[in-house]
């Protein structure tokens, strides 16, 4: 009875038919795919001829670990540099356990390998020993993620979790008088390591706050509901410059005296506290989406209502919105570029003491280009994997 | 015995979820009174170590700084008060400008990432992509350090058709100079936007009680247009005369010279938020059922009737909410000013608070402008949602 269902025609194209019908099929169509094609030539030529040509980027050369590290001690680097190999088994072991069931993740490994390998063939001594042992770690902990799959599972994900904080306790170091660990204090983190930190901190204390901001606002508790309401309209109506001034200059004011507050732990906290009310609408916008239904089922199994929150209507609605909390995180990240402005040396701070050295007076658009593309690799970075994770995890699909 | 019985049954007031929640927000509130009263306890006694108190009477001072940009009148010896409502003018004035413009080339964006041309719509996409992944405040101060200050000096000004200077003190434009007729065209200008006033509610009215939209809009332009162009030429001599910046000496003369800062700040933010809107605008577009357009052409409306009457009401209906948090972060983002330099609202406020040292007062000022910026979009936004909500059953 079974009839094999053929897939509708489809129209085969030859180069000259398909161009005629996607570019020229019309007279103003002609006229814009020549406009186009003038301006993709014009802007491009100029970048390329710049890019190329023009530009002396000797001032990325000569500063990069500047820019990448800030003023983070040479003789402790090694501590970033394992922190990055903890994450590269991290992120091998995770793409061999869920990866078998995602189409990309196998681009991503291979994509990652070849980055990894195309930086220690550029670089030299120990950063290309360290960068091939970030390689080694990423196939070690994909095959171990493939071979034993769900029993390793769990301490994957533990992982995952307890990974930021030994980062930033391998950063920070145990106390000054320790010869294993000497404190490096926050002043000497800069470049885009201080950025990532800010995004990593900025992303684990405002989800949960997130979270529970969106619970409180669907809380059937007045005072609990409009505490939540009158936090996230105030921080979502201002400004996060704002907000990184107020943690500047106001934190102080309001802690008791003799106290004080680290300057980046303040921007930290303001990025954290910003970020949570944009987070909250987002979790928000899931929990709307779930049925009233899910509710009463999980009543109905006698579930109380902590646990049918925890384990019925969060993990679907958190599910739903990963797209738009990647997109948030993603913000997040773009927007820690403004702590330069109360003074801290992330990314674009150290950016202007390179432009100020004498040296490299006037060489603006050569910093400023390589600092926009740091932004722009790991935001599209970003996007792309939570991309393949929507698919991998069927968000839309039931 | 029935009440004993229903004594029995009765829950105890510490299981009774009524109490419970009672009891649950008492805890909540007290908790945050407590930290509230512990932080603003610690403010003041911060604020009485350092022998100031709270309160706005410092507004009044004389601010005693420059400000490079105003649109009203200002000097050295204004008030604090004065400058904050010039920086606050500046704010307005970006954001309006830039929201015009972002509009313009969003709206643009958005319908070529819907181009039947393969180039266009690449093109649309690939500049999506580019912005999207951008950090603002980079890009706001690539505009102004990489671009704009890297322009030539004013003797060797880059002049584009137009008389349009392009130097690294600013861009020359040519510009609009009031004659003496100036005064009596603004009231036929005035004379203008009543009649255009009144065509619209008459032609909106007509609409309602035939079920025949006439083209309100356009009717209301042309009006507004044709008395404009009428009182122009009525006049004696023409109310503005084009003024040519030219090239003096070290500076530049004549027309209208934009800042460099004003420049990048209004670049940057027009080419970023642009490309936001230009997804607004698809997607709003993309939401309008095909079926809808079929079902259009099907009782006989034609390919424009369809457009405005069909096409346009429900595409707008998706696109405004967005269009309108889109326009709010145009003007908070406007606040980067800080980073290259132009004195908006919140550089002013930054400058009074180191000269009067008024961190609380300020900071909160300014907060609380923002504040009524957003406040006042989202009204705006509930009251056209309510407007244009779908009638269901």
């Amino acid at each position: 009875m079974s009839e094999t269902v053929l897939p509708p025609l489809t129209e085969r194209l030859t180069p000259l038919r398909w161009a005629y019908k996607n570019l020229f099929s019309t007279w103003y169509n002609a006229l814009l795919t020549i406009g186009a094609g003038a301006l993709i030539f014009w802007v491009l030529r100029g970048v390329l001829f710049w890019a190329l040509d023009t530009a002396e980027w000797r001032v990325v050369v000569v500063n990069l670990r500047l820019l990448l590290l800030g003023q983070f001690p040479i003789a402790e680097v090694w501590r970033v540099w394992l922190g990055l190999a903890l994450l590269a088994l991290l992120v091998g072991n995770s793409l061999g356990i869920w990866g078998r069931k995602a189409r990309g993740a196998g681009r991503v490994t291979i994509g990652l390998l070849v980055l990894l390998a195309a930086l220690a063939i550029v670089t030299r001594d120990n950063p290309r020993l360290w960068l091939l042992g970030m390689a080694g770690l990423v196939g070690l902990g994909w095959y171990v993620g493939r071979s034993a799959g769900k029993a390793v599972e769990r301490v994957v994900i533990a992982g995952w979790i307890i990974w930021p904080p030994v980062f930033i306790l391998l950063l920070r170091g145990l106390s000054s008088a320790s010869d294993v660990l000497p404190v490096v204090g926050t002043n000497l983190w800069g470049g885009l390591l201080l950025t990532l930190l800010l995004t990593i901190v900025g992303i684990v204390f405002s989800f949960p706050l997130g979270v529970l901001l969106a619970l409180g606002r669907r809380s059937a508790l007045p005072i609990v509901r409009w505490f939540s309401v009158a936090y996230i309209e105030l921080i979502r109506g201002v400004p996060l410059i704002t907000i990184l001034f107020m943690a500047q200059l106001m934190l102080p004011l309001f802690l008791p005296a003799g106290m004080n507050i680290d300057r980046v732990l303040r921007a930290m906290v303001a990025i954290t506290l910003f970020s949570a009310a944009y987070l909250a609408e987002n979790v928000r916008g899931g929990l709307q989406a779930i049925p009233k239904g899910q509710y009463e089922a999980a009543y109905a199994m006698g579930l109380n209502g902590m646990q049918a929150m925890g384990l019925i209507i969060l993990p679907q609605a958190l599910r739903l919105v990963i797209p738009i909390l990647v997109g948030q995180f993603i913000a997040l990240f773009k927007d820690t570029a403004l702590v330069s402005i109360v003074g801290l040396m992330d990314l674009v701070g150290i950016g202007k003491t390179v432009l100020a050295q004498p040296e490299f007076l006037g060489l603006q658009r050569e910093v400023y280009a390589f600092i926009s593309m740091l932004y722009w690799v790991l935001s599209y970075a970003m996007a792309y994997v939570s991309q393949r994770l929507e698919i991998s995890l069927g968000v839309g699909e039931r | 015995m029935a009440s004993k019985q229903h004594q029995k049954t009765a829950i105890p007031f510490w299981r009774d979820e009524r109490t419970l929640q009672l009891l649950g927000q008492a805890a909540f509130a007290a908790v945050v009174l407590f930290f509230a009263y512990i932080l603003i306890q610690n403010m003041v006694n911060g604020l009485q170590r350092q022998g100031t108190t709270l309160g706005l009477t410092f507004l009044r001072g004389t601010a005693g700084f420059d400000i490079a940009e105003f649109s009203i009148e200002y000097s050295r010896s204004s008030t604090y008060l004065q400058a904050f409502l010039v920086g606050l003018l500046n704010t307005l004035q970006v954001s309006a400008i830039g929201i015009l413009l972002s509009t313009i080339l969003g709206v643009i964006l958005g319908v070529a990432r819907l181009s039947a041309n393969v180039l266009v719509r690449g093109l649309a996409a690939a500049y999506l992509e580019l912005m999207r992944n951008l950090s603002l405040l980079v890009f706001l101060i690539f505009w102004y350090l990489a671009v704009f200050l890297k322009l030539p000096r004013v003797a060797e000004a880059v002049i584009w058709p137009g008389q349009i200077h392009l130097t690294n003190r600013g861009v020359g434009l040519p510009w609009g100079l009031p004659t003496e007729t100036f005064e009596t065209y603004k009231l036929i200008l005035l004379a203008g936007l009543v009649a255009a006033a009144i065509v619209a509610i008459v032609l909106y009215s007509i609409g309602k009680r035939t079920g025949k939209p006439p083209l309100t809009v356009l009717w209301t332009l042309l009006t507004f247009l044709a008395v404009a162009v009428v009182g122009w030429f009525a006049l004696p001599a023409a109310p503005l005369t084009l003024d040519f910046p030219s090239v003096q000496g070290l500076n530049m003369a004549g027309g209208k010279v934009v800042t460099p800062e004003f420049m990048a700040l209004l670049s940057g933010l027009v080419l970023y938020t642009a490309a936001f809107i230009g997804e607004v605008v698809r997607a709003g577009l993309q939401a309008v059922s095909k079926g809808q357009v079929e079902a259009a052409r099907a009782i006989g409306l034609t390919g424009f009737q369809t457009l405005r009457l069909v096409v346009f009401p429900q595409a707008m209906r998706v696109i405004v909410p967005p269009l309108t948090s889109q326009y709010l972060n145009l003007t908070k983002n406007s606040s980067l000013a800080i980073a290259v330099g132009y004195p908006d609202m919140f550089y002013v406020s930054n400058t009074i608070l180191n000269q009067s040292g008024r961190a609380v007062e300020m900071i909160a000022l300014v907060m609380l402008t923002y504040l009524t910026f957003s406040l006042v979009t989202s009204a705006f936004m509930n009251w056209y949602n309510q407007r244009t909500q779908l009638v269901e059953r």
